[in-house]
């Protein structure tokens, strides 16, 4: 490691810094929702969340179990789903998780697809299922194309998150 | 690898405690939020003002970014346009021709109209535009199709304001912020609009189909009104949306229902317009619920080919 930095304090800094990568990743991940493109359909998977797994499969304590409730919040805010309904989906995914954790015996790469893959699907539909309660309009079809691109991105984004952490860990 | 569960606490009292409050607050976040949800279900409009407030940070933002995603949007049109200017051109000769024959038609229309019109002493009520602003962004992973308008309550567009594009019907304000307001678009699937066949004045309504489509279904039972290539404008029936915005033309026929596609793209749109909301003269919404279940005399008349 070439890099040396003089004072402790500095040091300290940059560390506090970098400790906050993971959470900076995700609000990042809201804020594409701004990208200025009017679209005729959903073709933007729920990135947010994306990260938000992605950390949460490195790293399975990076977050507290409330976690979801802020970032679901600003999410909520950005994408234009029902306020709350982040709040309520990403904790109730992020219990799920813990749950089936505490009891999997087995995990490898293809699995953390697989679970990954289930609950991205099922925010992506949940989502749909709470906005049509409230102003009417099932659909699934129309999903469609944001559920493929989501599995297909998945691995991308936790590869992502992968040299994020090296980044932050380098310290 | 074998599973290690996530957050075992070990023998510490402390670091249990500390755990089992983390699912507390969770649970009681997440029913918090189902309750957010549950309020917006009863009161739809519940959150507006919220909406608003977000729409006027996030708006600057897009904003600043749109005219360059704009013009590169359009780069795929020009290649399409160079590669087919031969055949292009002799087929817009073509249609010049017919359409100028047309223009004489219509100005006689027109002139016999506007004499029709004084005769019967009808004042239409030509509505001045609201305003006028570009749409920045939208809603790029909800299954709701929103998008950001940059004019908000300063300019005096309010919620339930039609939306409109020079080249047809885009879908009206549902939240106004200051600066910045959503428009629900013509394609979401909760937005039913009122609509009738230029043709012959059948009515119909579109609802959105949520992929940049919508769906015709004709308001006369067991009859086949559609055909492809109709055009459809804006009825006027029930308020808000005035009547002759052109809304879309339909490509595909399915009985008594149809699929057609918008003519105002709002992914290209330089501008859109925001109309004042649109209230039906007295006589015409008594007579209207008789106007939308029977078949109109001209309509009846035509042939029809099921």
């Amino acid at each position: 490691m070439s890099r040396i930095v003089a004072a402790d304090e500095n040091l300290a800094l940059v560390r506090a810094q970098l400790a906050l990568i993971p959470a900076a990743s995700v609000l990042f991940g809201s804020l594409l929702n701004l990208v200025p493109l009017v679209t005729q359909a959903p073709i933007l998977p729920p990135m947010a969340l994306m990260i938000f797994l992605g950390w949460r499969f490195l790293r399975p304590e990076i977050w507290p179990i409330w976690a979801g409730l802020p970032f679901g919040l600003f999410d909520d805010l950005l994408s234009g789903n029902l306020i709350g309904s982040g709040m309520l989906l990403w904790t109730v995914i992020l219990i799920a998780l813990d749950l089936a954790e505490n009891r999997a015996m087995w995990r490898d790469y293809w699995i953390d697809w697989v679970v990954a893959t289930a609950a991205l699907i099922f925010y992506i539909i949940a989502a749909m299922a709470l906005n049509s309660f409230a102003y009417g309009g099932w659909g699934l079809l129309p999903l469609l194309p944001q559920i493929v691109a989501t599995i297909l991105l998945f691995p991308i984004v936790l590869r992502l998150c992968a040299r994020l952490d090296r980044r932050r860990l380098t310290l | 690898m074998a599973a290690s569960g996530s957050k075992r606490p070990g023998f510490s009292r402390r670091a249990r405690f500390g755990l089992f409050v983390g699912y507390v607050v969770a649970i009681t976040g997440a029913l918090i939020g189902l309750g957010l949800v549950l309020i917006a279900i009863f009161d739809p409009q519940g959150f507006a003002s919220i909406r608003g407030a977000t729409a006027d940070v996030t708006a600057p933002v897009s904003a600043s970014g749109r005219s360059a995603v704009q013009s590169g949007g359009r780069i795929d049109n020009y290649v399409a346009n160079w590669w087919n200017a031969g055949q292009q051109n002799a087929e817009l000769r073509a249609e010049l021709r017919v359409a100028r024959r047309r223009l004489i038609q219509a100005r006689a229309t027109e002139l016999e109209n506007s004499r029709l019109r004084a005769l019967v002493g009808l004042l239409e009520g030509q509505s001045e535009p609201i305003a006028t602003a570009r749409l920045v962004n939208s809603s790029l992973t909800s299954a709701r199709r929103t998008a950001t308008l940059f004019a908000g309550r300063d300019r005096g567009v309010l919620p339930g304001q039609p939306v409109r594009a020079a080249d047809g019907l885009v879908g009206r304000i549902i939240d106004s912020g200051n600066s910045a307001s959503r428009v629900l678009l013509l394609t979401d699937r909760s937005n039913i609009v009122p609509v009738k066949l230029a043709r012959d004045g059948t009515p119909a309504f579109t609802s959105g189909r949520g992929d940049g489509r919508v769906e015709v279904h004709s308001l006369e039972a067991g009859r086949r009104p559609f055909r492809e290539g109709d055009i459809l404008i804006t009825s006027g029936t029930g308020g808000i949306y005035p009547p002759n915005i052109p809304v879309a033309v339909i490509l595909d026929v399915f009985g008594d229902s149809a699929l057609a596609a918008p003519f105002a793209n709002p992914g290209s749109l330089d501008f859109a317009i925001v109309q004042p909301v649109y209230e039906p003269p007295e006589n015409e919404s008594t007579t209207n619920p008789d106007g939308a279940a029977n078949p109109r005399e001209s309509g009846s008349d035509s042939p029809e080919t099921p």
